[in-house]
């Protein structure tokens, strides 16, 4: 009978690099940076990695495909390494391999790493992801925006909240990351902006606004993980361990029938589900200290506050409008700027939510730390709403002391 | 008297694009060169994912309807068809789901190309229905007369025995080499020569003339002509040739310059159209298209009573008002706007691929599940509700009703005629489709607006001269 991963992997070391527009460096920089960083936090040696899990979505503009070219920039002799891809939850799907290496006692210590070198493209845009021979016949070629604005239609209908309303619920979710960014060296955007300007900007997919949608950053994060005996015998003490991994995919159930109604993420409901069940969480509003969750967009934020449990269905647009997600709110969400202003290079946004909620534990989040953290959640969510891929862990204190 | 024939039209359908823009913009746009320019009405003008096949599309399924016609052969008459080599008709045939065995002929070379189609099917009527699909997306250099003339259309017409909208009397040709306009092929624009010569030498001796041996091989008087039409021939050439002839112009059919503009192949068959939808059986209906020759037909209006789906009435009301003649001339290809870096995307499809899902694709042919009754799109091996391997069988959605589940007016991705409007429909059968939703409007979109389904370009590949199809959703008239 499978016992799920809590508390079998211990997070030794993580790295970030700084997000935003990084012309001064390329891939193999960015990995580099956050290596350094966590192989230094970790207190080992690069030849004590046994294997190593390398995410990254977009290649087009990146560094090609398979694992070797994070072999080739850590220069790892002879590891297995894996390339993983999930869209924007494959920061969490390289936690998850490395993870899984780590808890079967198939390796000692494992590395997960997410990169994303995304300003090369020549504009401030994605690649056009492929969408398969068949499916390129007939889905339209339309933005994430307009994949994700798709959600307030449905939400708005749902519970009757006009359009004025859920347009300052969601301008208020980003004025409250841009709060939070303003107090994150690392992040792309450090930079407030009052919620007049961010409601009133120029529409980019109704009714999202310039400001209601992340950019597009450049980054990496990294993960060094092992398991809790391992970690003590380094001398490791107030290990931080994973005590949830969750992940759902959508199976064409959203876009090809009739059953979903447009107000809610799916998959976010049954990542979150077996999440908790996994990490042993009944309560999340009291037992999460905080959340980084996936605010490509605005809305996206809103909805998945239900989605997690964290407000009542439909209710979610007031409790955001009443600051319950602020930094000083019940449930802190995007403490460290999310999407919107840490950045999004999509392979490394999954461990860079993790970093986070890593740091905070640690008692290492400086002007950000949080006074009472004991349980952080991430999630990440790939592809559209109605074809998703979401992806949730949990990271708490590991209880020694019995 | 009259011969009584057994062949004539069965069915008839139309259609003109909802797009019409007003004609003062056009001269307003070129005042500053031609100050006398006056543009008076409108002309239809296609999308940027309408050409002359979406059109004959758009026209067949007017024409058909819910009714299971047997079709033996389509004919797609056209000086715009898309495709110089890869059948035209057998597209249309595709996305009209029709048999694999019905033949299919692709026709043009002149304006007179659908008449010519009509008569000659008329003339060598066979035991099983055709159909006969006139279309033409015309485009025109900018400032010419022609530009302000010219707009796009499309009709379809139905041949066969029994009941009949009309029976058919007979047809006359005239083949000669007189050049009121020409153009070549891969060519853009058309060539006319001087007006008045056309008029003088061309319409006023060739088309009497024509008509009037029609009339007599017909044993019918020109006094008992109840509708005349005449297209491809400078504007008032009708009167001249209705006066030559002694038809009264009170029985001249609209030309529909003011309000649609000359379509080209479709115009003779738009106007046999308006008089099905004006004469009463017993009523003789003369139409002749000029152009580099002249073709006449003449009916005996018949007392069947099959409507088309909406008919020419139902989509000349069917407006929506434009006034940007720049959108013109970038729907035209006139235009070289940069759309930016996030217009440099590859539309490259599979060969093989595209055949596996031609009737998928062409026809909006889904699947429903044998075990579990669930209508979806696309069908693929497991059944999206159930998971059952291999138990769909073909549902087609194009004539399926549906309305808006979610959507949203994307600015940011490229799009040729911004926004891109897209969302899930939810078919009243069952199925649910991200699709882009045209057409829209002044309309306002939400959830549980009313749609419908229309045959568009999915996209065109530029980077090897290639154009393909799918299917779209509209805002369904109330």
């Amino acid at each position: 009978m499978a016992s799920g991963i809590k508390d079998k992997v211990a997070i030794i070391g993580m790295g970030c690099s700084r997000f935003g527009e990084r012309w001064d460096t390329d891939t193999d920089g960015l990995i580099n940076e956050a290596f350094s960083e966590a192989i230094q936090d970790a207190g080992i040696e690069r030849s004590q990695i046994g294997a190593a899990w390398l995410g990254s979505a977009l290649d087009q503009v990146n560094i090609g495909n398979s694992a070797i070219p994070l072999a080739t920039s850590l220069r790892f002799t002879g590891i297995p390494v894996t390339r993983v891809e999930n869209m924007c939850a494959t920061g969490t799907e390289a936690l998850r391999g490395a993870a899984y290496a780590v808890a079967s006692g198939a390796v000692d210590i494992a590395i997960a790493v997410g990169v994303e070198k995304l300003k090369d493209t020549g504009f401030g845009g994605l690649p056009v992801p492929t969408k398969g021979t068949l499916n390129d016949l007939w889905m339209p070629y339309s933005s994430a925006p307009a994949g994700f604005a798709q959600l307030a239609s449905g939400y708005r209908k749902k519970y009757g909240v006009s359009k004025e309303d859920l347009k300052q619920a969601i301008g208020r979710v980003s004025w409250k990351s841009h709060q939070n960014g303003a107090r994150n060296p690392k992040a792309h955007l450090q930079k407030a902006i009052d919620l007049e300007t961010i409601v009133g900007a120029p529409i980019i997919a109704d009714p999202l606004g310039v400001f209601d949608c992340c950019g597009v950053s450049d980054g990496a994060a990294c993960a060094i993980i092992t398991t809790p005996e391992i970690a003590r015998s380094l001398g490791k003490h107030d290990l931080v361990t994973i005590k949830a991994l969750q992940l759902s995919a959508s199976n064409g159930w959203e876009s090809s029938t009739g059953g979903w109604d447009g107000s809610y993420v799916k998959n976010t409901r049954l990542a979150a589900k077996a999440a908790y069940k996994e990490a042993g969480i009944t309560d999340p509003s009291s037992q999460l200290s905080m959340t980084e969750v996936h605010d490509c967009f605005s809305i996206t934020e809103l909805v998945t506050m239900e989605d997690l449990g964290l407000s009542e269905d439909g209710q979610a647009w007031r409790d955001v409008l009443e600051g319950k997600f602020d930094v000083d709110g019940e449930v802190p969400c995007q403490v460290d700027g999310g999407l919107k202003c840490f950045g999004h290079p999509v392979g490394a946004s999954g461990l860079r939510m993790v970093y986070e909620n890593y740091l905070q534990l640690q008692g290492r989040a400086g002007e950000r730390q949080l006074k009472n953290m004991s349980m952080g959640l991430s999630h990440n969510l790939g592809g559209v709403p109605y074809n998703s891929i979401a992806a949730i862990s949990i990271i708490g204190m590991l209880e020694d002391y019995l | 008297m009259s011969n009584t024939s057994t062949f004539g039209i069965k069915a008839f359908g139309a259609f003109i694009p909802r797009l019409r823009l007003d004609r003062a913009a056009i001269a307003k746009a070129h005042s500053w060169a031609f100050p006398s320019m006056r543009g008076k009405g409108e002309k239809a003008i296609c999308s940027w994912d309408e050409d002359a096949i979406t059109l004959g599309v758009e026209a067949a399924r007017d024409c058909l309807g819910n009714h299971q016609d047997q079709i033996r052969k389509v004919t797609f008459s056209s000086t715009t068809a898309p495709f110089a080599d890869f059948q035209n008709s057998g597209i249309i045939a595709a996305a009209m789901n029709l048999d694999q065995r019905t033949g299919c002929v692709d026709a043009g070379g002149s304006t007179r190309a659908g008449l010519n189609s009509l008569i000659n099917d008329l003339e060598n009527a066979s035991e099983q229905d055709q159909l006969v699909i006139a279309s033409d997306r015309r485009r025109a250099k900018p400032a010419s007369s022609a530009e302000m003339r010219y707009g796009s259309g499309a009709a379809a017409m139905l041949v066969g025995q029994g009941d009949l909208i009309a029976s058919f009397l007979g047809g006359e040709h005239l083949a000669i080499p007189f050049m009121d306009h020409y153009r070549m092929s891969g060519q853009p624009y058309d060539y006319y020569g001087e007006e008045r010569w056309i008029r003088d030498e061309g319409v006023v001796k060739l088309v009497p003339a024509t008509i009037k041996a029609l009339l007599e091989r017909s044993g019918i008087e020109a006094e008992a002509v109840a509708y005349f039409g005449l297209s491809g021939a400078p504007k008032g050439s009708d009167k001249i040739v209705a006066k030559k002839l002694g038809i009264d112009f009170a029985n001249l059919l609209p030309d529909f310059q003011e309000n649609v503009g000359d379509t080209g192949t479709a115009h003779p068959l738009l106007q046999l159209a308006a008089a099905f939808e004006r004469a009463t059986p017993g009523d003789i209906i003369v139409v002749a298209a000029f152009g580099s020759g002249c073709d006449v037909a003449v009916f005996r209006k018949e007392s069947s009573n099959r409507k088309p789906e909406r008919g020419l009435a139902g989509t000349l009301k069917d407006r929506i008002p434009e006034t940007s003649y720049l959108k013109m001339l970038s729907f035209d290809g006139e235009l070289n706007i940069d759309w930016g870096p996030r217009a440099e995307v590859d539309t490259k499809a599979s060969f093989p691929q595209q055949y596996r899902a031609a009737d998928q694709i062409l026809s909006f042919t889904g699947g429903k599940c044998d075990s579990c009754s669930a209508v979806q799109f696309p069908s693929t091996t497991n059944c999206v509700e159930c998971g059952t391997p291999d138990t769909q069988k073909p549902f087609q959605l194009a004539n399926d009703n549906a309305k808006v589940a979610t959507y949203s007016a994307d600015w940011l991705q490229y799009y040729p005629a911004p926004p891109l409007y897209v969302g899930l429909v939810q078919f009243n059968a069952g199925a649910r489709v991200l699709m882009e939703i045209v057409d829209v409007g002044e309309q306002e979109l939400d959830v549980g607006t009313p749609l419908r389904m229309v045959f568009r370009i999915k996209a065109n590949d530029n980077l090897r001269n290639y154009r393909r199809y799918f299917w779209k959703a509209t805002p369904a008239k109330a």
